[in-house]
This record gives C-alpha cells, sequence and structure tokens, in this order.
C-alpha cells in the first residue's frame, strides 16, 4: 500500500482522532499553545513597535531582530528555555514561540506608523493634539493594516513553529508526525503523512483566515495600496 | 575552564564547558561538517533551480505570479510537514533533509532575484539592444551581472534560514549539529551539549554569511565606493 493511501485510511479511523493523545487532542494543544505565543508576542511587540514608529527611531534594532531571529534555530529556544527559570513544559514552549512571533509584529507595527503620512501627524499636531494623542487616535488606526499583516505573518509562523514542540515533547500536532517516524517509515508512513497534511492544513487555514482578517480591516479605498505596501512591510521581516 | 551565566546555575551542568567540547572534539566536528556540506549543497542546488525559474518569471511576466505563489505556498507549509510529506517516499537519508532544504530556499532566491531583475533601468535594457544583444547576450552580459546585489541577498537569507532549517532533520536523525542539539536535551537536559551546537550553528551562519558579502564585493566592484 503506497503512503498516500495508508494516510487515508489512517486519517479515516475514528479512534485516531477521539482516543486520548489523538487528533483532536493534538490539534486543541497546538491551537491554545500558538494562540497563547502570539498573542504574548502581539503584548511584547505591538507597544514597542508602536513606540519606536512614533519616535522615528530603533528601526535598526527592528532589523537586527528579525535577523537575529532567524539565524538562531528553533530548535534551539525550544531546548534552551526550559533549562532557564521557566522550567520545563508548557511555559517554556509557549515562550519560544513567542520569540518567533515577535519580529513581523515588531516590523509592521513599525512601518504601520511610519508610513502615516506626516502631513496627516502635522495636521493632527496643529489641532493641538498631544504626542500621545496622534499616536493613538491618528496614527494607531492608520496602522491597523499593517497590524493585522504583522498578526497574520506571526500567526502562519508560529502555528508552523509549533510543530517542533514535539521534540521536547511540548505536544501538538507534531506528536503524531513524530510517533509516525518512531513507528519507521513502512509501519508508521500513512501516520506520517497524514500528520503532515494536517500540520499544513493548519498552517494553510490560518493563512487565509488572517488573510480574510486583514482584508476586512482595511477600508476599501485603501486596500490597493495598503497590500502592497503591506507585502513591503512583510519582506522586510522574511528579508526577501 | 568553565564559567556559569546562569541564575542559580547548577554547578554539575555549566551552560558551556571545553571540557565537553574536547571530550566529544569528534562528534562535534563530524555534526558540523555534515551541518555545513547539507548547508552548501542545498544553497548549491536552490540557486541552481531558483535563478532560471527567476529569469523565466521575468521574462514572460504572466508567470511571474504563478511562480512566486507557489514558491509561496512551500513556504507556508511548516518545515515538519514537508518532513512528513518527502520522507515516506525518499526514506531515511540526507536526500529528504536536502529536498526540504531545497524547498524552503526556493522562494527567497526566486524573490530576491526577481527584484534585482526587474530594477535594471530600462535605459540600461534599451541600450543594450541598440547595441545589438540578443535576449540571451543581454541577460548574460547585462541583467545577470546587474542583480548580483538582488542574487545575492536571496543568497544569504537563504544560507542562514537553511543552517537554522536542517536542525529540523532531527526528526529523521539526519540534522547536523541539531542532533548534537537534540542529544543534550536528551542526556537529561546537558546544557553544555545544548549550547555547543546552538552556538555553533550561530557562528556557522554567521560565517557563512559573512563569505558571501565577501564573495558579492568581489562580483560588484562598481558598487564598492558607493556603498562605502
Amino acid at each position: 500500500m503506497n503512503p498516500v493511501s495508508q494516510a487515508v485510511v489512517w486519517l479515516n479511523d475514528p479512534l485516531n482522532w477521539t482516543n486520548p493523545g489523538g487528533i483532536l487532542d493534538r490539534l486543541g494543544e497546538h491551537v491554545s499553545m500558538s494562540a497563547t505565543a502570539v498573542l504574548l508576542g502581539c503584548l511584547v511587540a505591538w507597544p514597542l513597535g508602536l513606540w519606536l514608529g512614533h519616535t522615528g527611531r530603533g528601526g535598526g534594532l527592528v532589523v537586527l531582530v528579525s535577523n537575529l531571529t532567524l539565524a538562531v534555530p528553533t530548535l534551539a529556544l525550544l531546548t534552551i528555555l526550559p533549562l532557564t527559570f521557566l522550567g520545563f513544559g508548557r511555559p517554556a514552549v509557549v515562550v519560544a514561540l513567542a520569540v518567533f512571533a515577535v519580529p513581523p509584529l515588531l516590523a509592521n507595527a513599525y512601518t504601520g506608523v511610519r508610513q502615516v503620512d506626516p502631513q496627516t501627524r502635522e495636521a493632527a499636531r496643529g489641532m493641538g493634539m498631544t504626542g500621545a494623542q496622534v499616536l493613538r487616535r491618528v496614527e494607531l488606526p492608520l496602522a491597523v493594516p499593517y497590524l493585522a499583516a504583522g498578526f497574520r505573518t506571526a500567526a502562519v509562523q508560529v502555528v508552523a513553529t509549533a510543530a517542533l514542540a514535539t521534540f521536547v515533547n511540548g505536544g501538538g500536532l507534531g506528536e503524531i508526525i513524530r510517533f509516525g517516524f518512531g513507528l519507521s517509515i513502512a509501519v508508521g508512513g500513512g501516520q506520517i503523512l497524514a500528520g503532515g497534511l494536517l500540520v499544513a492544513g493548519l498552517a494553510v487555514s490560518v493563512e487565509l483566515f488572517f488573510a480574510l482578517v486583514e482584508r476586512l480591516v482595511t477600508p476599501r479605498p485603501l486596500r490597493r495600496a495598503r497590500r502592497r505596501a503591506a507585502r513591503r512591510a512583510t519582506d522586510a521581516v522574511t528579508g526577501s | 575552564m568553565s564559567f556559569r551565566l546562569s541564575y542559580r546555575a547548577d554547578p554539575g551542568n555549566p551552560w558551556f564547558s571545553w571540557q565537553y567540547v574536547r571530550d566529544n572534539s569528534e562528534t562535534v566536528l563530524n555534526a558540523l561538517r555534515e551541518h555545513t556540506t547539507l548547508t552548501l549543497r542545498a544553497v548549491l542546488i536552490a540557486a541552481l533551480i531558483a535563478v532560471p525559474l527567476a529569469v523565466v518569471a521575468y521574462w514572460f511576466r504572466p508567470l511571474t505570479g504563478p511562480i512566486l505563489a507557489l514558491t509561496g505556498v512551500l513556504y507556508t507549509v511548516p518545515s515538519l510537514a514537508l518532513f512528513a510529506f518527502v520522507a515516506p517516499y525518499l526514506g531515511i537519508g540526507v536526500a529528504t533533509v536536502l529536498s526540504v532544504v531545497v524547498l524552503y530556499a526556493l522562494l527567497v532566491i526566486v524573490r530576491n532575484t526577481v527584484a534585482g531583475l526587474n530594477q535594471v533601468p530600462a535605459e540600461v535594457r534599451e541600450a543594450a539592444e541598440g547595441m545589438g544583444y540578443g535576449r540571451w547576450g543581454r541577460l548574460v552580459r547585462i541583467e545577470l551581472p546587474l542583480a548580483v546585489p538582488g542574487i545575492l541577498t536571496g543568497l544569504r537569507l537563504a544560507t542562514v534560514s537553511t543552517v537554522a532549517l536542517v536542525t529540523v532533520g532531527v526528526v529523521i536523525g539526519r540534522g547536523g549539529l541539531g542532533q548534537i542539539i537534540f542529544a543534550g536535551f536528551q542526556n537529561n537536559l546537558y546544557k553544555a551539549q545544548i549550547m555547543t551546537g546552538t552556538l555553533l550553528c550561530v557562528l556557522l551562519a554567521l560565517v557563512l554569511d559573512l563569505l558571501l558579502v565577501g564573495a558579492g564585493r568581489l562580483l560588484t566592484p562598481w558598487l564598492r565606493g558607493r556603498t562605502g
């Protein structure tokens, strides 16, 4: 039997879904772990990015952060953090994932504020707004499409990375793949492939879902220009 | 010699230890060698596929969208899932790691090469045409050399992320330095082993990046004065 039909058989066994440690359990772990990590990343990256963008300083820092996280292997961070005060377990995994969520969130928040038309900013100042008011009532609303774009990139990246949590016994859909490899390819080939399909399917659904959200929060006249600019901001992160 | 960085560090489990590196130099060097050759081969193969693909995207504009979208989708698929897709067919070996890593590196190189080719000024293209260059001549003598900075940016990013990505190969036991990191984790959280693997990874990425920067300076003598 080839791996594809093996995978279909494996996915069609209801016990593989409902057993303890089955697909549903793993999916729940995967999603909750990723969601916590992205939210944690937002808490850190958005205030910092908005503030750096507001003051117009720290562009170098943003680039440095994204370059550094590119070079550090996920596996290394996942194994190192449990050794610190975080201890072994879920918190360490979440923090490690959050670290990988920070660069896209930070870069997009920064770019989002920086791209606000200087004339708009001056007009707001001329109306007597203080710096904090300009940030909250002018720059922040105009940066929302960028924040959404960053959120999408970060969410997809974290969901993808969360699959690696299995190496530190952190749960998630990656477990299915690793257990499959544990069974050897001849026996576990179907399970490996099924796990891969589940992980990839989740990543692609998250991508599509947040692409829709991004579109909804962008006012229609701005969509064209924003999309181009958002892509540029995302490119600054993936560096491409 | 060992020094402790951690708060409340356990003296029996230092963050770094030369003792470990000395005692296991052979294992570590083998892992480093495997990691380096995997990375270099992957980037080379990726470049050999990606640059022609980018040229096709550049020549035939309607294909630019699909080519970038295809490589983009490959990039969205999580690395572990890609291993899961490839391994049942290619088995547990270097070929699997190589193909996964190459698929990932494609996007960055294709995108940057297309960007590099697109920023060749139209006047330059017209001048080349006026001098009687054909499509191929123009590509090889004018456009590709002018796109070198873009190609190089792609290669650098691809190299750095490949070094990090190879570690995921531990899932099939071919992770290079990832093998050291993972073994340290399983080895009762042996910090020195984990840190040695990690530092070597980051160092390898840095060294390869610097080499590419150097190569880029050699290849683009006309830019040297400008960027300083």
